[in-house]
């Protein structure tokens, strides 16, 4: 089980909702996916508008825990005004923050994170901060008042996978007793495999499974991948060496010269 | 009076953000609000007095990722 602030789960995948071809085949992917976590947004509505009230009720009707996210913010100011209102809507004290620092890449400004996440946390927040894999960044975090931490792997959207596994796999090693979710840059079920086996604790999709072909089968796809993963690393990964050696027991093997 | 709703510059027969929201027919348990950067709790919205000019954002769920 994988506890996030006191909630357990049994799910390491967390799904975002956005870019669905439509309502019916979300919901048909968080069935298949298994997730108990989904990210969600706010955005404006319309003067009797009631396009938030139907998405709303879909997602009460999911039945599993939902994480607000702040996407789009730039400022401290904004992100922590949308968590305030986030909270107010949702009724849950869970918070995916980000705060966007470059329009091209959507790599979070982490000095701006840091101080929002101070901030909200201070405000009773459970703060899930969307962040780069920069260790002293990561420290900064968790003395703000976050108990997770949300690396990107790559930039949003972008499927490229892991570009640094180095510096995630120092991540994991520094903070061993602190949940970490890779956030941001999966591309296929493999690249949440890699970071799975690396000893992360979850992974959040969105564009991978939203975007492919039949969602709900890449939901189910990432499900397992991950799932793989996750037992692989708690069952010892054979390091690489540079030799081969034989599989096959020398010992008692015939001569016949 | 003038306010600035979700960006939009709007004349509103309306004293407080409770009348304002029914003025412009925006109903339901999911909507937040905020006036002038600060959030204004669904309970506050009847005593919410508004004055001219006040930026007034009306947020509603969304997909998101």
């Amino acid at each position: 089980m994988l506890s996030l602030y006191g909630t357990d789960v049994s799910s390491r995948l967390l799904l975002g909702t956005a870019r669905y071809p439509s309502p019916a085949v979300l919901a048909e992917a968080v069935r298949t996916s298994q997730t108990e976590i989904v990210t969600v947004s706010l955005r404006r509505e319309m003067a009797g508008g009631k396009a938030g009230g139907a998405f709303f009720e879909m997602i009460r009707g999911f039945g599993v825990q939902v994480l607000p996210n702040t996407a789009g913010c730039h400022s401290v100011s904004e992100a922590v005004l949308t968590a305030k209102m986030a909270r107010e809507v949702f009724a849950t004290d869970w918070i995916k923050l980000e705060v966007i620092g470059h329009h091209d890449t959507l790599q979070p400004d982490v000095f701006a994170l840091v101080e929002a996440a101070r901030i909200l946390a201070s405000e009773g927040f459970r703060v899930f901060p969307y962040t780069t894999d920069d260790l002293i960044v990561a420290e900064r975090l968790l003395d703000a008042g976050c108990a997770v931490l949300m690396p990107w792997c790559a930039p949003i959207g972008s499927a490229m996978g892991p570009v640094n596994m180095a510096a995630l796999r120092s991540m994991r090693a520094n903070f061993p007793d602190v949940p970490l979710i890779v956030d941001a840059g999966i591309g296929r079920p493999s690249h949440a495999a890699a970071v799975m086996e690396l000893g992360f604790d979850a992974v959040l999709l969105n564009t991978a499974v939203a975007s492919a072909l039949d969602p709900a089968a890449m939901a189910g796809a990432f499900a397992s991948a991950i799932e793989a993963g996750r037992d692989a690393c708690l069952a010892g990964i054979l390091q690489p060496r540079d030799m081969a050696v034989p599989s096959t027991p020398i010992i008692g093997k015939a001569v016949f010269q | 009076m003038t306010f600035i709703i979700n960006g939009e510059e709007q004349d509103v027969a309306a004293t407080t953000l409770a009348a304002l929201l029914d003025v412009l027919e925006y109903e339901g348990e999911w909507l937040a609000t905020a006036v002038n950067g600060e959030l204004v709790h669904r309970e506050d919205r009847a005593a919410f007095t508004l004055g001219e000019r006040d930026r007034i954002e009306i947020l509603s769920p969304m997909q998101g990722g």
